[in-house]
């Protein structure tokens, strides 16, 4: 079945198993690897994507629920919010085994879409879908804070 | 079909403690090291594992096998040790570019290839990462290396401008005359200098004189980290890759009995279905077609010879055992028996520890092309030489034949350092059995992996100890039931003395209180639940226990937690070092317990780092526990990138509050219950307390740093909750006591 949407502002059409949660067709057949694999439930955020700006889990969006949508993946991201989050985490050093940090970077930076000062309760109501085994915690916390202060500056 | 593997093998599959491959067991002389979690005497191989150098060298020059500089004037380390974390590929650069007097901006880092001759780990012997040993053994190795390379290119300065090398210097990494004002970069120099023969003693810098060590360098895996191309072993791709997945069997110890895949393979995208020692394999275009047609595959299972107890039944056995006498003594000094009746007080508690998963955010993979000469493999390789000869027992291969690319691991926490490497092992068997006709990557789902073993094992201590009528320590008794990490595997011969398991007893058997009276011993039952390090091995539940226990004894002398440690440390500067920072940085002594607040403390030593901490907690109306601060002190000797360690004391922190708090691997029966996230829950970030590091100011030598914050966390929370509300927690996690 052929389904079309768009990635990182380009369309794409795929032919694929219409059940093909969207994180495969991503990593598989658009070839962006950023986006993590990491339960098949939604409960870990590693798959996070935004879709049309909305922090989602691709690995339980079937691929033809996101026909005519707007993707974008850590290899696309842009805007303040964005470039914000991703200068924060590298001024920081957020990063330990890396792995689920696409998921984090695109949780916080559509957090920051909407709301550009987050309170330390609005950090842990959009943040917490997405886990860190190495527990870079403290370091999100911080480096969301710091992206919004480079957002006003 | 299974007639072409070797016979341990398929016996190895049913994934008992056993170990695949593992025929020239002798290759591997396994020795104990106090304090470091193990220790691998590397015999006979020497020239065996010589591998070719890692990426394109062309415009690059070797300065032996760390060092290589580049005509663009980038210097580029090449990392022996696998970094899944911990920042190794940010601290051995550091320590190269410290020696070289590079500029930071130029260093670059790649992992190293598999060569034990080259790149074995000092303290193992053979290649690997683990133990917290990564800057430690490195430590004089790559100042030597940097060094060396640092007088190569003075020498060629000295050379071509005709100066004499006494008079050329190296800042930031620029070289230069002053006199006559030439000047000139790595890269300009680089060729020349690879040329000349490289000092017999190169000299290291007097440690006053370091000025990268020490201070906040970025890490350098930050910049793909953040954008999607750093490169893990699930983004690997190859040529006519085939995706793996592989239907394990439900309980440890069975195997397929028969299988029917004819719906499975009328799955679009499926290839192949093929049965391997560990289960079925099926091979497809991608993961999702895969896992499709594992979905219909028809496999009945032979459960003969399979583990069958569940969590429960299996403490409960734990609990009878420590009834026995007859355990493997660890540790006796003075004589517990006559010194316990005399005791003024006598306290006695158990302590009951569920398995753990470690539950990697990148759930075990790795890829692997077969050639009649060659089997390369991919993947976050902790253990090299050993995965090397694995592929090599399965394949027929030598073990030069084996090629590795290391890859950046999506976490480990030991899980990449198994014995029998065991899904390396299953994607080589499954390239094997299909004859190498298509690059394999086998991709384990969440449940394969939270399903597939290799816990912290379940574990249960009962302490005994003694206050004399001052309230002073005159007897600890110890007794652990937990099974053996090292037993039936290579590294038996060398772990496990005298029927003690080194990796049981740490953290206890070098308890630093000084007790007149002190024994500690184990029991090791069989069990068919494979088990393995998990981050901080045996100090995960001995920390716990101690420094619970601990605080138990502290109330009943009437004395200050800290106070009665105090006094137990005499000529234990190290340990009083942190144990004193810790309390001076959180106020201790100022805290109002009761009401709802708490306030604990807990000190362990392990890997030879030390570390206290002191944790703060509230109590709901509901009776939730919330940690609020977490004050922690370190001692790892010099600190070559305080940064890097206090993200591991964070890190460390949090995972070790997520097992205090929710973490346990429930078995039914044999069968694993919590399966995904869903039910095996780690910590979320509205459960990640406010964390200040202290580090030690030290001129000792770098020691580690991944695991050595988490054994502390766990006591200091079950004391602080004590303190707020008077209830003693021996059982983990604590969410069984209703407390999250």
């Amino acid at each position: 079945m052929s389904i079309r949407f768009s990635v990182n502002g380009k369309p794409v059409e795929v032919d694929a198993d219409p059940s093909k949660p969207l994180l495969w067709v991503l990593r598989e057949d658009l070839g962006l690897t950023g986006t993590k694999f990491g339960c098949g439930i939604a409960q870990c955020g590693a798959c996070t994507v935004h879709n049309n700006g909305t922090a989602i889990r691709s690995c339980i969006m079937p691929v033809n629920t996101v026909e005519g949508a707007s993707i974008t993946t850590i290899e696309g991201g842009k805007g303040q919010a964005f470039e914000a989050v991703q200068k924060a985490w590298r001024e920081l050093d957020v990063v330990q085994c890396g792995y689920c940090q696409s998921g984090q970077i695109m949780s916080a930076s559509a957090l920051l879409a909407t709301n550009a000062k987050p309170s330390d309760k609005d950090i842990d109501n959009a943040m917490q879908g997405n886990l860190c085994r190495c527990a870079t915690y403290v370091r999100i916390r911080a480096a969301i804070h710091r992206a919004a202060e480079l957002m006003e500056a | 079909m299974l007639g072409r593997f070797p016979q341990e093998i398929i016996d190895a599959a049913g994934s008992r403690q056993t170990q695949a491959g593992m025929t020239r067991r002798s290759f591997l002389k396994v020795t104990s090291l106090a304090g470091a979690g193990f220790v691998i005497g590397f015999t006979p191989f020497k020239s065996a594992l010589r591998a070719a150098p890692a990426g394109d060298t062309s415009a690059m020059q070797g300065f032996g096998p760390f060092i290589r500089i580049g005509s663009d004037n980038t210097v580029t380390v090449l990392c022996k040790h696998l970094d899944k974390g911990q920042g190794v590929t940010t601290g051995l650069p550091t320590i190269v570019a410290e020696e070289l007097d590079a500029a930071w901006s130029q260093m670059r880092a790649e992992f190293a290839p598999a060569n034990a001759e080259l790149y074995k780990n000092l303290v193992f012997g053979v290649q690997g990462t683990g133990g917290s040993t990564a800057i430690a053994n490195s430590w004089m190795q790559l100042r030597k290396a940097g060094a060396s390379a640092r007088a190569m290119l003075c020498e060629a300065a000295a050379q071509r401008w005709k100066v004499p090398i006494d008079a050329v210097q190296v800042t930031d990494g620029v070289v230069s005359h002053s006199a006559s004002g030439r000047q000139a970069s790595f890269g300009e120099l680089a060729a020349d200098a690879a040329a000349i023969k490289p000092p017999r003693e190169p000299k290291v810098k007097d440690p006053k004189a370091f000025r990268l060590i020490g201070t906040k360098l970025p890490r350098l895996d930050s910049p793909a980290k953040t954008s999607g191309t750093a490169q893990f072993t699930i983004d690997v791709v190859r040529p006519r890759m085939l995706v793996a997945v592989v239907a394990h069997p439900p309980k440890f110890g069975s195997r397929v009995a028969s299988f029917d895949a004819a719906e499975a393979k009328k799955i679009a995208g499926v290839r192949e279905v093929v049965e391997i020692p560990r289960g079925v394999a099926v091979l497809a275009d991608g993961y999702w077609s895969a896992t499709r047609g594992r979905d219909a595959l028809k496999i009945k299972w032979d459960h003969s010879q399979a583990e069958t107890r569940g969590s429960n039944a299996l403490m409960a056995h734990y609990k009878q055992l420590a009834q026995k006498p007859a355990a493997a003594l660890a540790r006796a000094d003075g004589d517990v028996e006559a010194a316990l009746p005399k005791a003024a007080k006598v306290l006695e508690a158990e302590f009951e520890f569920p398995y753990l998963a470690h539950a990697t955010m990148e759930p075990m993979n790795s890829v692997v092309e077969l050639s009649p000469d060659r089997c390369e493999i991919w993947t976050g390789s902790q253990l090299q030489t050993v995965d090397q000869m694995v592929a090599a027992a399965i394949t027929g291969l030598k073990p030069e034949q084996v090629i590795i690319h290391t890859h950046f691991a999506g976490g480990s926490f030991g899980r990449r350092a198994v014995p029998d490497s065991d899904y390396i092992a299953e994607a080589v068997m499954i390239a094997k059995t299909i004859n190498g006709r298509a690059p394999v990557k086998l991709q384990w789902s969440r449940e394969d992996d939270m399903r597939g073993g290799r816990y912290r094992p379940l574990t249960f201590h009962r302490l005994r100890g003694g206050l004399d009528e001052a309230g002073n320590m005159i007897a600890w008794d110890q007794r652990i039931v937990t099974q053996s990490i090292a037993v039936k595997t290579q590294f038996e011969s060398a772990m496990v003395k005298d029927g003690v398991d080194h990796t049981s007893v740490e953290g206890a058997s070098n308890l630093p209180y000084a007790i007149p009276n002190l024994r500690v011993d184990v029991q090791t039952p069989e069990v068919g639940v494979p088990v393995l390090w998990w981050r901080s091995v045996g100090n995960t539940h001995t920390a716990f226990a101690n420094e619970v226990f601990m605080d138990e004894l502290a109330h009943a002398a009437g004395q200050d937690p800290v106070e009665f440690r105090r006094r137990l440390l005499k000529g234990r500067p190290r340990h009083l070092g942190v144990l004193n920072l810790a309390a001076e940085k959180a106020g201790w002594g100022e805290q109002k317990p009761g009401k709802g607040r708490g306030r604990g403390v807990a000190l362990h030593e392990s890997f030879h780092s030390f570390v206290a901490q002191i944790a703060d907690v509230t109590i709901d109306n509901d009776g939730k526990v919330k940690v609020e601060r977490v004050v922690c002190a370190v001692d790892c000797g010099i600190a070559v990138n305080p940064d890097v360690i206090r993200a591991q004391m964070e890190g460390g922190i949090g995972y070790g509050l997520s097992a205090a708090l929710r973490e346990a691997v429930q078995l039914v029966n044999g069968e694993v219950q919590t399966t995904n996230f869903d039910r095996y829950q780690p910590l979320r970030i509205p459960e990640m307390p406010k964390i200040e590091v202290y580090i030690v100011s030290s001129s000792e030598a770098p020691t580690g740093v991944g695991e050595p914050g988490v054994p502390p966390i766990a006591p200091a929370v079950v004391n602080s909750i004590f303190a707020a509300t008077g209830k003693r927690f021996r059982s983990l996690p604590l969410a069984r006591h209703g407390l999250v």
